[in-house]
């Protein structure tokens, strides 16, 4: 009996927290007064945007229907084979990686590096609104990388035609462009040549001929990461602060990497630079 | 003639089967509105009451509700594509063909799939754009977030799977520029850096365990298409749950 009662006073004590933290956060956040009534509110709303979107869907359906090709033959490949649109952004890093990269590794890297930003960025500010100056870093950050990805798809969508070429919308798409002198190398043949390096291989891993010049394009690689890693970790000390080890190294990762892509963009189109590091495994 | 109506409809509402349907009346008193969001098991994904700032249509831009509608609709639209089509190389083709050619409003429900396929992949990227940009993914959104990001994922999966099905040139050669990426997949791919290494061949790795085979044949259309109509949407849709659950959880971060 006695235990009943302690029982429900407990409850009750309970019961009359859960009704204070109610009406606390009521106050707060919720008032009355702040909020309406979602019916006819928002469910109007909703299907005002239902109706619209409907209509426009209707539309393109009818003055442009689902295109249907020749039917599917492996004896002729089409010229140029394009990936739908959405997708035309990875297709158009083929020209510049390995597709181990391009559609592997670059791809899970993007997923993992979305998945980690609720957990990288621990600024609570501008939570909740548009704003630009309380969050450069990740403003900026996110907007290179959403950028690049639509300017790549764009390129892949209007700009490559036949053999995956440049085209210009006023160039024929019919003619093929004049395959170009560009000659491609790989970054450890031309600091061989430039610097005159012997190419005598230092030791041997496996099939792995190590030379100077292998050496030196590591060090630049990893230069590129050790300089990234560094400097802001020298000189932006309020940013390292606040983010913790774990956190900036992590960011520092997926940042660092994802300013790879176009650095490697630019090596391959201004110094013909056809793979930074070379390995009978893999090239990059 | 407004009168008129207004008649009929408070005649409706008092039958037995107004309210066996509905459980309560019209919605046009509070008490009603709020029992509309108990009641009715599509409108209970709302709350009753929102704070003023979830409505401005410049918040949102109604991003993920469209991205939800398109699913809607290529749902609707697909399940009539189905009654018509069959994952058999040797008619997949012929079966598209007829769509838009024998079968009354077979173009429209195709055209209407297609484009409402395009308009879900635009609008889940413009979504998470907006998320990003007004902060919602901080605490404690923080695995709503990464859900979101599954959905982004299945949502891209799907619209890939789907792409095979016609059977046509552009099908066959999109999807075989993607099984090329899946060979070159490191350690589990035939082409990929230390694949060989590890003993992948054509008849064993990434590429194979996608296409069901070396090439883009029958297999691959078969589990393309298992998984475009049955795998993948109700993957997406209990993701989706879980998404709009998590946003009445952790409540919307709207501006007051
Ligand atoms: C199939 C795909 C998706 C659907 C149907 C969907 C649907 C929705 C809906 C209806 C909302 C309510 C607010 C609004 O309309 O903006 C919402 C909010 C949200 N979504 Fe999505 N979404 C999807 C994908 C994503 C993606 C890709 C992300 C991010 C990576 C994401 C993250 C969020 C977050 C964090 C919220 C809470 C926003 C807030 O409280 O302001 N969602 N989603």
């Amino acid at each position: 009996m006695s235990e009943k009662i302690s029982e429900d006073s407990n409850a009750l004590s309970k019961q009359s927290k859960l009704a204070q933290l109610i009406k606390k956060t009521a106050s707060e956040k919720i008032g009355p007064e702040n909020t309406v009534l979602v019916w006819p509110n928002l469910v109007y709303l909703e299907l005002i945007a239902i109706m619209v979107s409907v209509a426009v869907i209707l539309f393109l359906s009818l003055v442009s229907p689902a295109p249907l090709e020749e039917l599917a033959s492996a004896d002729t490949t089409p010229n140029p084979t394009k990936a739908p649109w959405y997708f035309l952004g990875l297709q158009e890093l083929l020209v510049y990686f390995d597709p181990w990269l391009a559609g592997m590794v670059l791809p899970t890297f993007i997923i993992i590096g979305l998945v980690l930003i609720p957990y990288l960025d621990p600024s609570p500010l501008g939570k909740g609104y548009y704003t630009f100056k309380e969050r450069k870093f990740s403003m900026l950050g996110f907007g290179f990388g959403l950028s690049l990805w639509w300017v790549l798809i764009l390129i892949g969508v209007f700009f490559r035609g036949l053999d995956w070429s440049w085209y210009w919308p006023w160039d024929d798409p019919h003619f093929h462009q004049p395959a170009g002198a560009v000659k491609l190398m790989d970054l450890e043949i031309i600091l061989q040549s430039t610097l005159g390096l012997s190419e005598a291989p230092l030791t041997t891993l496996g099939r792995y001929a190590i030379t100077k010049a292998n050496v030196l394009t590591w060090a630049l690689f990893l230069g590129f990461y050790g300089v990234g890693f560094t400097v802001p970790f020298l000189f932006f000390r309020d940013f390292y602060r606040k983010l913790g080890f774990v956190r900036y190294n992590l960011t520092m990762f997926f940042f660092i990497s994802m300013m790879g892509v176009p650095m490697k963009i630019f090596l391959r189109l201004l110094a013909d630079v056809k793979y930074v590091l070379v390995t009978p495994w893999f090239k990059f | 003639m407004l009168k008129l109506l207004q008649k009929i409809r408070s005649i409706v509402n008092k039958t037995q089967v107004f309210k066996s349907i509905f459980r309560h009346g019209y919605p046009d008193t509070d008490g009603n509105r709020a029992l509309v969001m108990f009641s009715n098991v599509i409108l209970h994904l709302h709350p009753v009451r929102v704070r003023r700032g979830a409505l401005k249509i410049k918040y949102t831009w109604c991003l993920g509700g469209l991205t939800f509608l398109f699913f809607i609709l290529l749902a609707i639209t697909g399940v009539i594509l189905m009654f018509y089509y069959v994952p058999d190389t040797r008619r997949a083709y012929n079966d598209i063909r007829d769509l838009g050619t024998v079968i009354y409003f077979g173009s429209l429900f195709r055209a209407v799939h297609r484009w409402s396929a395009h308009a879900m992949v635009f609008s889940v990227w413009m979504h998470m754009t907006r998320v990003f940009m007004t902060g919602s993914y901080k605490p404690p959104r923080e695995f709503n977030w990464v859900v979101g990001v599954i959905l982004l994922v299945t949502t891209l999966v799907l619209s890939w799977t789907g792409y095979l099905l016609p059977w046509d040139q552009l099908a066959l050669w999109a999807v075989t520029v993607g099984s090329k990426m899946a060979e070159a997949t490191p350690f589990i791919g035939a082409a990929g850096p230390f694949g060989p290494e590890l003993g992948r061949n054509s008849g064993n790795d990434m590429a194979f365990a996608l296409l069901g085979g070396t090439v883009v044949g029958q297999s691959a259309l078969l589990r393309f298409y298992v998984l475009h109509c049955l795998a993948l949407p109700l993957i997406t849709a209990l993701f989706i749950a879980v998404h709009f659950w998590r946003i009445r959880k952790d409540g919307f971060s709207g501006p007051l």
